[in-house]
């Protein structure tokens, strides 16, 4: 498969996917507002811009102007409208690798973000809006499933989608625990509660979560839950798990099994299988969740330094 | 008595009331309401279907181009770029005696132009025998010295050639003008077909239609015949199809071939060249490079070579195939043969070459470096096409009957400053065939481009690219200017020619759809 092919559709899962999640976290911090006191409100915009990594030009927080930048801005690369735009467009480079059902569904996709005006999602409906590009993101990944070959650049896609997986949870757990307090292994302070769930609903696991822990809401168990469930298909864990499936059959098919990226999920994965949560917290969630995102990062540099954009003079010499 | 008033279109079908005959050479009519042979049972079946139902067919057909993303890109013009190839739903036909000429006319002419590319950039026999003049070669835009002296495989030079006919009022086809550098619109040519045997899947096989869909795999043995000198592997060479990428007019076109063959869609940034050999930067490592279909032009292929602004290109490209370590299909320089001033000379080139008749005539031609043509072409400019002699696509020339006096005045300056680089033709009533326009059968003027593939030996595809000047009265069939397409329906032998029957004429004679004004 072409370099350029491959890095086209890692791209673009990638940028789908961080549609996806910023419109799943706009979503449900907007719900959790109506529900928040002034203050513990201002405190969620400040938690949203850095969960984002999105930098703001003022200290002042203003709700409205900050979900304009997390959602239509066009100078935000990762705004709402950005990621759809640019995931259509990798994929626009290389149609003739994708069935036409996807193409239909990204174009689709594409038409109702860029058709949606700011005014209208902010003054009402905006659950509509948020809803509809997740479900238009998780449509376009059964498609995917459904009508492309499970080949080569299938595994490229899923490699993107768990690749920014990965890292925008680890992200947003890391976030959230440098604001509370060292979560424990009993049941939160109504006052928490809120910011637990909302943690919980960014990531889809609320219910998936309580069916696993009950409905009794244990910040050990949540953090838990989002870092080294096996099964939960948006914990950290899992994520590993796919990107270290992928990479697997990808360095099968293209015969470069022992490379670098191959190593480091391996080693990320390992990491993740043997943790026990007590250990993660003894040892400070904060550099553990660090260490995941950089070992993530180092997965990407690692995936373009050997498959999309290698020195060709290294290659033919070996 | 009150009937509703539905528009009468809805009621009967088609009519062919409001088809005109001028003095253009009719493929479906030998006379007003008396259709040719071959087009009988079309006609039968145009005048047999209520409107509401072609309608349908028509908007299923959109639908399909819209879908599949048929589309093509028309440069210079601001909003939506991206437009659907309008389609006509009524074949053309051509029996198969027309085609047999058609074929050999095409195949002499291909191999005339072959060997006259061979010969310009080796020893030069035809300047030195006087036959063509070496300034009229040297001085054409497409001629690319680089080229002297150097050898490609088996001396194929054209390996896809697409040649414009039409078909003049006497009947008989003539060659409007060559198209040997990366001539385009096979994939709506083959696009058309699956639609048509989808709308009309019946007539089309009791028609007896020679089938198309082997095209990419013709192309593709094509391409793999042309091994270059150094190929490790001359059973099985890599093929890539080179595209300028998305913005390109004839992307889908590249994509659709590149599917249809199995073979990878590469642009210039995906290859590289190592030691004069081209790789391709795949995930599992460099792959060499054998064989390269490039749907780019000669300028931008090398910025090493030619242009040096190019980002289309693979810088060292043209070293590797000096080389011989990779073949480029059409070779390089291929442009020189289809400069209309060059083109004047294509009867003689054949005689030349092959000590024949060119089989297919030329469109008689005014060479505007020659002074007493010059001026007899300035005097008539209202009645001639003035076209710029490196260009193709529709772009760059003038129709006389339909110009300005504006225009006309900014053409004879464009000529008197550089003669060589025009040349012009008289108006030509190209043929007209009918065509479904809004509910209703309406003649519109068209052309054929069959497409010549050249590896070992030479292969037509039975059919073409017959294109349709969709505005009423227009001659101008290019998809950038508001042509469209209709399918190509080249009959097996002995199928239509010779079933004039009685019977069907008197079938027609009772149709409605001649009650018309024109039948008087």
């Amino acid at each position: 498969m072409l370099s350029r092919v491959a890095d086209s559709l890692y791209w673009m899962s990638r940028y789908l996917e961080r549609a996806e999640h910023t419109a799943r976290l706009v979503d449900v911090e907007l719900q959790l507002w109506l529900d928040q006191s002034p203050e513990a409100g201002a405190g969620r915009w400040r938690f949203l811009l850095e969960a984002t990594r999105t930098l703001a030009a003022e200290r002042a927080v203003d709700p409205t102007r900050l979900v304009n930048q997390l959602v239509f801005s066009r100078t935000n690369a990762s705004s709402i409208v950005s990621c759809v735009a640019t995931a259509r467009e990798n994929l626009r480079h290389v149609r003739e690798q994708c069935s036409s059902e996807m193409w239909e569904q990204m174009n689709r996709l594409y038409l109702e973000v860029m058709e949606t005006r700011p005014g209208e999602v902010w003054m009402l409906e905006s659950h509509g809006f948020f809803r509809a590009v997740q479900e238009g993101a998780h449509l376009f990944q059964g498609i995917t499933d459904g009508t492309m070959s499970h080949g080569e650049g299938w595994q490229y896609i899923q490699l993107g989608r768990y690749v920014e997986r990965t890292d925008t949870v680890a992200s947003l757990m890391e976030t959230h625990f440098k604001r509370m307090a060292q979560p424990a292994d009993q049941a939160v302070e109504s006052g928490e509660y809120l910011e637990w769930v909302g943690l919980l609903r960014a990531c889809v696991a609320f219910e998936a979560y309580c069916k696993a822990q009950t409905a009794e809401i244990r910040p050990l168990r949540v953090a838990e839950f989002l870092l080294l469930n096996p099964e939960f298909p948006h914990s950290v864990r899992f994520s590993v798990d796919r990107v270290n499936a992928a990479l697997h059959v990808i360095g099968d098919l293209t015969e470069r099994r022992e490379k670098l990226p191959t190593r480091i999920a391996g080693r990320l994965r390992a990491q993740l299988s043997f943790s026990q949560i007590e250990e993660v917290m003894a040892g400070g969630s904060h550099a553990y969740l660090q260490n995941v995102r950089s070992e993530c990062a180092q997965i990407h540099a690692a995936i373009h330094q050997i498959y999309f954009d290698y020195a060709i003079e290294s290659e033919l010499a070996s | 008595m009150t009937t509703t008033a539905l528009p009468s279109r809805f009621r009967v079908p088609p009519s062919f009331l409001n088809y005109r005959f001028d003095k253009a050479y009719d493929e479906m009519f030998e006379a007003p309401g008396v259709p040719r042979a071959h087009y009988q049972a079309l006609h039968k079946t145009l005048l047999g279907l209520p409107p509401e139902e072609l309608r349908k067919s028509q908007q299923a057909a959109d639908l399909t181009f819209l879908h599949e993303g048929i589309t093509f890109t028309v440069y210079g013009s601001k909003e939506g770029t991206e437009r659907i190839f309008p389609n006509d739903l009524v074949p053309r036909i051509i029996p198969a005696q027309e085609w047999a000429k058609i074929e050999k006319g095409l195949t002499q002419r291909v191999t005339a132009l072959n060997l006259f590319l061979r010969d310009i950039y080796h020893e030069g026999r035809i300047f030195s025998e006087g036959v063509v003049p070496r300034e009229l070669v040297y001085s054409c835009k497409h001629f690319r010295r680089e080229m002297r002296g150097l050898n490609v495989p088996g001396d194929i030079y054209v390996s896809i050639c697409g040649t414009d006919l039409v078909r003049l009022p006497d009947g008989s086809f003539a060659v409007l003008e060559d198209n040997l550098r990366v001539p385009s619109g096979v994939s709506y040519m083959l696009a058309n077909r699956k639609v048509l045997k989808r709308v009309f899947p019946t007539m089309f096989r009791d028609y007896g239609v020679w089938p198309i869909d082997h095209y990419p795999q013709a192309l593709l043995a094509t391409l793999r015949s042309l091994v270059p000198e150094n190929c490790a592997y001359k059973q099985d060479p890599a093929t890539v199809l080179l595209t300028p990428g998305v913005s390109n007019s004839a992307y889908f076109e590249h994509t659709f071939l590149a599917q249809q063959m199995g073979i990878e869609l590469v642009e210039g940034r995906d290859l590289l060249v190592h030691d004069n050999v081209v790789y391709m930067r795949t995930t599992a490592g460099p792959r060499r490079v054998d064989v390269i279909y490039r749907r780019v032009d000669d300028d931008f292929l090398d910025p090493l070579c030619f242009r040096r602004d190019t980002i289309l290109g693979v810088p060292g490209l043209f070293n590797a195939y000096r080389a011989g370590n990779v073949t480029l299909a059409n070779a390089i320089g291929t442009g020189v043969a289809d400069d209309k001033a060059v083109y004047a000379f294509v009867p003689e080139i054949i005689r030349f070459y092959l000590q024949e008749d060119a089989i297919l005539p030329n469109v008689p031609t005014f060479l505007l470096t020659d002074v007493v043509q010059r001026d007899y072409v300035l005097e008539h400019l209202e009645d001639m096409v003035v076209k710029a002699v490196g260009e193709s696509g529709g772009y760059g020339m003038l129709i006389g009957p339909h110009s300005t006096k504006q225009q006309r005045e900014e053409f004879r300056a464009r000529v008197l400053a550089d003669p060589r680089n025009y040349i012009a033709q008289p108006t030509l009533s190209l043929s007209c065939a009918p065509c479904l326009i809004d509910g209703e059968v309406e003649s519109r003027h068209i052309d054929l481009r069959p497409y010549i593939l050249m590896g070992e030996k030479v292969t037509l595809v039975p059919g073409g690219l017959t294109r349709v000047a969709l505005r009423k009265g227009s001659l101008v069939v290019n998809s950038s200017q508001g042509g469209g397409s209709k399918d190509t329906w080249v009959l097996r032998a002995g199928n239509g020619d010779d079933r004039v029957t009685q019977n069907a004429r008197t079938v027609l004679k009772d149709s409605l759809g001649f009650e018309g004004k024109k039948l008087a």
